[in-house]
C-alpha cells in the first residue's frame, strides 16, 4: 500500500522536533490503550514496526512454503473432487501470502527484499511445513490440524492494532474454514473406510499432532517478544492459551473419528474444565527451527527452483510491457505529426 | 537472485456488487495495469467477491497527512447544528 510512508515518516519527523521520543511513545501507547487502530502514515515506534514486519513477513513465508507440502500431492489426489479442492486450497494459501506482504509493505519495507530473505534462508516460517508429507491422509491431517491450529493463532489478529495486517487477517480467517473442513471430512472418509484406511488416518494423525502443538510457539515462560506484542496489542492470547484452546476443542473432534490423540499423558481435568496434556518437545522444535527438521532443505530447494523456473516469465512480461509502452508513445507522436 | 528491478505498485479496489462503491482491499505488483488487473482478479475475488476491479498505481494517490488531522477535521467538531438530532421537534409532529 501506500509507498509514500517511508517520506512521510521523515517529513513527521522535521514536524515534530520539539515533541521527544518518551513523549511520541506514551501517546502511541494511549492510542492502543484506546483501542484505535494503528494505519501506516501514523507515527509508531521503530520497534512496534521492526516487530510487525518480522510477524507479517514470517507469517507470509509461511502461507508460501505451506504451499509446497500439499501441493506434493495434487497430482496424485485421489478423485477429481479431491483435486480440483487441493488445487483452490494450495490456491487460496498463495493469495495468503500475498494479502500479507501487501500488508507488510506498508510498513516502508519492499516485497522484493522480503522474498529475498526467504530464498537466501535467512527469514523464519512455521516449523510446520518442515514435516513430510508420506500419505494422502496427510493431506487430511494438514487440513484439520494445521489450518485447525492456524485458525486458532489468527482470529485473534483480525483484532490486531496495525490496521493493514488486522484487514489482511480478516479476509485471510474467512477462507481458512473451507480448509479445515476439507481436511476433517478427509479423515472422516478415512476413519470410515477399510481397516488400512483407517489405520492411514491413525499414523498421519500421530505424525501431525504434536508438530501441530508446536505450531503456537514456545511456552509463554520462554517466549521473549510475548509481553510486547501484548502490550502493543499486535498479540491478544498468550502461546499457552491458544494451544490449550486448541487441544480443548480438537481431542474431542478427533474421539468422533475413533482415532487416539498420541499421548499417554492427556486426559480430562475437572477441575479446570481443560484437557491436560503431556511435555512437548521443545528440543525437537528448536532443531526444526534451525533448519534440522525433515524436509528443511527440500522445502527451500523447492522455492528457489520455483522461483528460477518462473523468472522467464516474469522478464517476459516486463519486455512485452516496454514493448507496448514503446508502441503507444510511437503512436502518440505519429498523431501529433498527422494532425 | 534478485530481479532487474521490482514491479510497480497498484492499489486495489473492487466493486463488490452493483450499486455499491469501490472500496479497498490491498495491493498487488504489475508491469502494467493490465496486469494489475488480472493480477487483482486472481488475488481479490476467488470467490466472486467482485463486478469490477480499479487499479491505481501507488505512487499517484496522494493522502493527507495524519499530522494535520487536527485542523483539518477538528473543525467541524463543534458545528453539531449539521445533524438533525440538534433541533427539538414535539413528537406530535410527525414525519420530520
Ligand atoms: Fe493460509
Ligand atoms: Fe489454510
Amino acid at each position: 500500500m501506500y509507498t509514500q510512508a517511508l517520506d512521510q515518516l521523515s517529513k513527521e519527523h522535521e514536524h515534530t522536533p520539539q515533541i521527544d521520543e518518551g513523549e511520541l511513545n506514551a501517546r502511541f501507547q494511549q492510542r492502543i490503550d484506546n483501542e484505535e487502530r494503528i494505519e501506516p502514515k501514523d507515527w509508531m515506534p521503530d520497534a512496534y514496526r521492526l516487530t510487525l514486519i518480522r510477524q507479517i513477513s514470517q507469517h507470509a513465508h509461511s502461507e508460501v512454503v505451506g504451499m509446497l507440502p500439499e501441493g506434493n500431492w495434487i497430482t496424485r489426489a485421489p478423485t477429481l473432487k479431491r483435486k480440483a479442492i487441493l488445487i483452490a486450497k494450495v490456491q487460496d494459501e498463495g493469495g495468503h501470502g500475498a494479502y500479507l506482504y501487501s500488508a507488510a509493505e506498508t510498513l516502508g519495507v519492499s516485497r522484493e527484499h522480503l522474498i529475498g530473505q526467504l530464498l537466501a534462508g535467512s527469514a523464519k516460517y512455521s516449523s510446520i511445513f518442515n514435516y513430510p508429507t508420506l500419505t494422502w491422509a496427510d493431506v487430511g491431517a494438514i487440513g484439520w490440524l494445521v489450518d485447525g491450529a492456524a485458525i486458532m493463532n489468527q482470529i485473534p489478529l483480525c483484532r490486531c492494532s496495525y490496521g493493514p495486517y488486522a484487514r489482511a487477517m480478516v479476509r485471510i480467517c474467512k477462507e481458512e474454514s473451507f480448509h479445515q473442513r476439507q481436511g476433517y471430512e478427509i479423515m472422516i472418509t478415512l476413519a470410515r473406510g477399510t481397516p488400512e484406511q483407517k489405520r492411514m488416518a491413525q499414523e498421519a494423525l500421530n505424525r501431525w499432532w504434536w508438530p501441530a502443538l508446536m505450531m503456537f510457539g514456545p511456552s509463554d515462560a520462554d517466549s521473549k517478544h510475548s509481553a510486547q506484542s501484548m502490550r502493543w496489542k499486535i498479540k491478544r492470547f498468550s502461546n499457552d492459551e491458544l494451544r490449550q484452546k486448541f487441544v480443548d476443542f480438537t481431542v474431542p473432534q478427533a474421539e468422533y473419528l475413533g482415532l487416539t490423540i498420541p499421548d499417554p499423558d492427556l486426559r480430562w481435568d475437572e477441575e479446570t474444565q481443560h484437557y491436560r496434556f503431556g511435555e512437548i518437545n521443545w528440543t525437537e522444535f528448536q532443531e526444526v527451527l534451525k533448519g534440522n527438521g525433515p524436509c528443511n532443505r527440500d522445502r527451500m530447494a523447492a522455492r528457489r527452483r520455483a522461483h528460477e523456473e518462473g523468472r522467464w516469465v516474469r522478464e517476459a512480461a516486463q519486455a512485452y510491457a516496454e514493448k507496448q509502452r514503446k508502441r503507444a508513445a510511437d503512436n502518440s507522436l505519429k498523431v501529433e505529426v498527422v494532425s | 537472485m534478485s530481479d532487474a528491478r521490482e514491479w510497480p505498485l497498484y492499489e486495489i479496489f473492487i466493486r463488490s456488487r452493483g450499486g455499491l462503491d469501490h472500496k479497498h482491499v490491498g495491493s498487488v505488483h504489475a508491469v502494467d495495469a493490465r496486469m494489475a488487473i488480472q493480477h487483482a482478479r486472481d488475488l481479490y475475488t476467488r470467490r466472486q467477491e467482485g463486478v469490477s476491479i480499479w487499479a491505481v498505481k501507488s505512487s499517484d494517490i496522494v493522502a493527507s497527512d495524519p499530522n494535520d488531522a487536527d485542523v483539518l477535521f477538528e473543525p467541524a467538531r463543534d458545528k453539531i447544528y449539521r445533524h438533525p438530532t440538534f433541533y427539538n421537534i414535539p413528537p406530535e409532529v410527525k414525519t420530520l
